[in-house]
């Protein structure tokens, strides 16, 4: 049995220590936020948190999230209220198809915790996710959105 | 007095939404199997196919194509509540049953979202259908009131009484109006009425996404469900010859091994465990005859076709042959695209139960009839017994419309686990080894000007596959074909060719390589734009004119390509002066209806690197119904473009596609978006397509700038072989 807390609620697991955390997500846990893209690390349609960092759940195997803490777009609203970066989502109408939309959401969250008023330069480099749609300009728009809520929203 | 369609369809229509509060009333789309979940008694009323009411005034609006990201789930159902004089913000949309579709002949029309023809080819029965309501709703008040209707008018979802002012809501109504008959003839507003069309409308769908709680095909989740991973024969059209499964056998979670003709699959009690047995399953294939097939005999085979004679030709205007041989001055040139996968993020799927004579699908389809069509035969069951039940696309570009491959696989995997829900997935790799690829084409063009530089000879001769005859097994014959024997997409955009010029012949060479083609976002106008404008620009080049000024003297009798190409030259500063290094490109065509033109601005270093500083893209799509969708439809366009220009190629080897996930088909990424500047400039009197028409002047503008800022023409996709990338 492996144990892990996915969104603040702890589950165990009796899969391989190999599986990949998406598949036990998806599959075991039915926590469908994150999507299956590549299988190999490429796209990000994945991306979870695991104790905050932003990981590829397609290529972290599920021993490696024992005991740790593990947060999907499913987790990220709080009491009811949006996450900001969600909120920006909302705004400037990022999401076409929406596939990969749970992982830019997850990327952005992560680079936002780290960077509260992230560069252009910032972005490019923390945003590695495909979008196959093409909404990357919008993704830029909101997450300077987002920053700058949460900096009027603390000030 | 009742409506012989309302007692008609009563049974039926109740059974509709009983079954579409099972699969999910509004957009919370529901796994339950149908009858699972019991209707509340909610009192909804349908008062046409279109148009369903509720006493609380919620209004579901029905949209009978599929949301891929293109936005029509918004903008088709803005159509109905135009006319309808509803409340916008009460309006909740719900996906019309294609199993409906089929027992009510058809009342939705054609569900399939491709072509870019959502709008344009249901506008009118959309609208109809909202003001057909409306009256209605109104007739039914002003009996009510006991007064003409004509003294009645609807606003935000209430009748009024002009004169006494007595106000009644939809929902009140609702059910009377229901049992009225419908008007025959129905006046649809002036364009210059609409309060809500042209409007920049939140889409529906995104909170849900942005949430997380959008479902797609992937994410059906069913009670005993199974997966299945398939491997399919890796040589197209090869079959599977022997297997053997030993090593997997009483292996954890693994239910089956299951061969079927083509492909074999594993079902096991979830995905990962399928895959991974699947990669010890040893299969033997039969390829076939074509395991030396390469990309450089596929190269000699689109070849032959630009030489032969039995070529089918798709226009001649004049005489070009006598033109081309008393020119002042003569152009040749061969371009070629290559062959290229959707990469839809989310790989084909289908889930699927075959049980008692039924069939029950999910999947991303972007055809929901096609699906069922191809269910049914798979299971041998009428089509009367199957449900396609509807979900978010994760991307379509195409693929989930013509080719209903991953249908046929999912329904025979349930056919054979009878009984029991299984959800088939498949890799990236299988995603991106067995597409149904934007054609690879080889064209001649050759052209004659005169002695003041104008083209007074044009000739276009194209070698490619087929689509339509490949995938929609459709004969290339009058009046569906430009010319018996003809590709309308292979000859997209070189047919209609809209220049003034005297002499045109235009040939299609169909050439059927093994590899399967199918419709790629833009179909032929992906392609051949890239083509015609490139080399007009050659012609421009060779006559020492400005490319823009050179288009715009052979457009003057073609009013909406000029009208765009000029406004987008005009928004981009066509003429004015760059920085040093910094050049510009132009192109112009018309896609789906739309008219759309693009300037590129860029530079491009010793190393390769180009280095866009600009994109302005301009399209007319004739009205313009969500005016931030087609802003976001637009930048989508050029990220998609851009990807396939610099990188996109898929390559054979043996017979099968060297590529196989996003490590060797390469993507853009967010840190490469240039920055691009729409010019929506909507003339009105037409109706456009948006999702589509974007990336059709995209690859010659770029190229055209290229050749300013380099002097080297670029006649073959992608760019990086020619060692250029994107900086």
């Amino acid at each position: 049995m492996i144990e892990l807390t996915v969104n603040g609620k702890k589950s165990s697991v009796d899969v391989e220590p190999e599986m990949p955390l998406l598949w036990v997500l998806r599959d075991v846990l039915d926590v469908k936020g994150p999507k299956f893209g590549c299988g190999i690390a490429q796209c990000g349609a994945c991306t979870v948190h695991l104790n905050g960092e932003p990981v590829r759940s397609c290529s972290v195997p599920v021993s490696a999230a024992a005991g740790q803490k593990v947060l999907t777009i499913e987790g990220l609203a709080q009491r009811g209220q949006l996450h900001p970066v969600q909120k920006a989502w909302i705004d400037h109408e990022v999401p076409q198809c929406g596939y990969c939309q749970s992982g830019q959401i997850m990327a952005a969250v992560a680079l936002l915790a780290k960077n509260r008023d992230p560069s252009d330069k910032d972005i490019d480099a923390a945003m590695t996710n495909i979008c196959r749609c093409g909404t990357y300009a919008r993704i830029r728009t909101a997450i300077h959105a987002a920053a700058k809520s949460t900096k009027s929203a603390k000030a | 007095m009742k409506k012989t369609f309302a007692r008609k369809f009563e049974p039926a229509r109740r059974k509709f939404l009983k079954q579409s509060a099972a699969i999910g009333g509004g957009l919370s789309v529901g796994f339950a199997v149908p009858g699972a979940l019991a209707q509340k008694a909610d009192g909804a009323t349908e008062i046409n196919a279109w148009v369903v009411i509720r006493p609380d005034d919620a209004i579901i609006i029905r949209y009978a194509r599929s949301e891929m990201g293109q936005g029509s789930m918004t903008s088709a159902p803005m159509l109905v509540a135009e006319e309808l004089e509803c409340d916008w913000t009460r309006v909740k949309i719900e996906y019309a049953s294609a199993n409906a579709n089929v027992k009510r002949k058809r009342a939705w029309g054609d569900m399939a979202a491709v072509g870019s023809r959502t709008i344009r080819n249901s506008q009118e029965y959309l609208r109809r259908a909202g003001a057909t309501a409306r009256e209605m709703l109104i007739a039914a008040a002003a009996q009510e009131w006991k007064v003409p209707a004509s003294e009645c008018s609807a606003s935000a979802s209430f009748i009024t009484h002009g004169r006494s002012k007595r106000r009644l809501s939809f929902g009140k109504v609702a059910d009377a109006a229901s049992r009225l008959e419908a008007p025959k003839d129905v006046k649809l507003k002036d364009p210059k009425e609409w309060k809500l069309i042209g409007k920049s409308v939140k889409r529906i769908d995104i909170p849900d996404t942005v949430m997380g709680k959008q479902r797609f095909g992937i994410d059906v989740q069913l009670p005993g469900m199974l997966y299945a991973a398939i491997a399919q024969c890796p040589v197209f059209g090869g079959k599977v010859k022997s297997y053997d499964a030993a090593k997997v056998e009483g292996r954890r979670g693994i239910v089956k091994v299951l061969p079927m003709e083509s492909f074999v699959a594993v079902v096991a009690d979830n995905w990962w465990r399928a895959k991974e047995a699947l990669r010890d399953v040893h299969i033997e294939w039969d390829i076939g005859t074509n395991g030396n097939v390469s990309s450089a005999s596929l190269m000699e085979f689109y070849r032959g076709g630009l030489d032969a004679q039995d070529v089918a030709t798709s226009r001649k205007d004049g005489d070009f042959d006598q033109a081309f041989a008393s020119a002042a001055k003569k152009v040749e040139a061969e371009y070629y695209t290559p062959y290229l996968a959707h990469s839809c993020l989310e790989p084909m799927g289908c889930t699927a139960i075959v049980k008692d004579g039924r069939v029950d699908v999910w999947t991303s389809t972007q055809n929901a009839e096609a699906s069922l069509a191809v269910a049914a035969g798979t299971a041998g069951v009428p089509l009367e017994n199957v449900e396609v039940h509807r979900v978010q696309l994760g991307g379509g570009f195409g693929r989930r419309g013509g080719a209903q491959d991953f249908v046929r696989q999912g329904v025979a995997i349930a056919k054979a686990m009878e009984g029991t829900p299984v959800k088939m997935l498949w890799t990236r790799e299988e995603d991106t080894q067995h597409d149904f690829y934007r054609p690879a084409s080889l064209i001649r063009m050759r052209a004659a000007l005169d002695d003041s530089g104008n083209p007074v000879a044009w000739y276009s001769r194209v070698a490619s596959t087929s689509i339509f005859e490949t995938l929609a097994r459709v004969p290339l014959k009058r009046p569906f074909a430009p010319a018996d024997g003809v590709d309308p997409q292979a000859v997209a955009s070189l047919h209609d060719l809209p220049h003034a010029i005297p002499n045109v012949r235009i040939e299609y060479a169909q050439r059927t390589a093994h590899v399967p083609v199918g419709f790629w976002r833009t179909v032929g106008h992906s392609q051949n734009p890239f083509v015609r404008e490139s080399f007009m620009d050659e012609l421009a080049s060779a006559a020492g004119k400005d490319p823009y000024e050179y288009r715009r003297a052979l457009l003057a009798k073609s009013p909406k390509d000029l009208g765009i190409l000029e406004a987008t030259a005009k928004a981009a500063g066509w003429g004015q002066p760059l920085p040093a290094g910094v050049f510009r490109g132009i192109a112009q065509t018309e896609a789906y209806g739309s008219y759309t033109s693009a300037v590129a601005e860029l530079s491009v270093n010793a190393s390769g690197e180009v280095d866009i500083k600009r994109l302005v893209l301009g399209i007319d799509p004739g009205y313009a119904v969500n005016p931030d969708n087609i802003q976001a439809q637009m930048q989508g366009s050029a990220v998609f473009m851009l990807t396939a220009m610099f990188w996109g190629e898929i390559t054979i080897k043996e017979g099968r596609v060297e590529q196989s996930n996003f490590h060797d088909y390469r993507m853009m990424r967010l840190r490469e978006m240039p920055r691009i500047e729409v010019v929506l400039a909507p003339s009105g009197g037409f109706w456009g397509g948006v999702g589509e028409p974007g990336q059709a002047s995209i690859a010659p503008a770029v190229c055209n700038a290229i050749f300013a800022a380099t002097g080297k023409r670029v006649r073959s996709l992608p760019l990086k072989n020619h060692g250029l990338t994107l900086a």
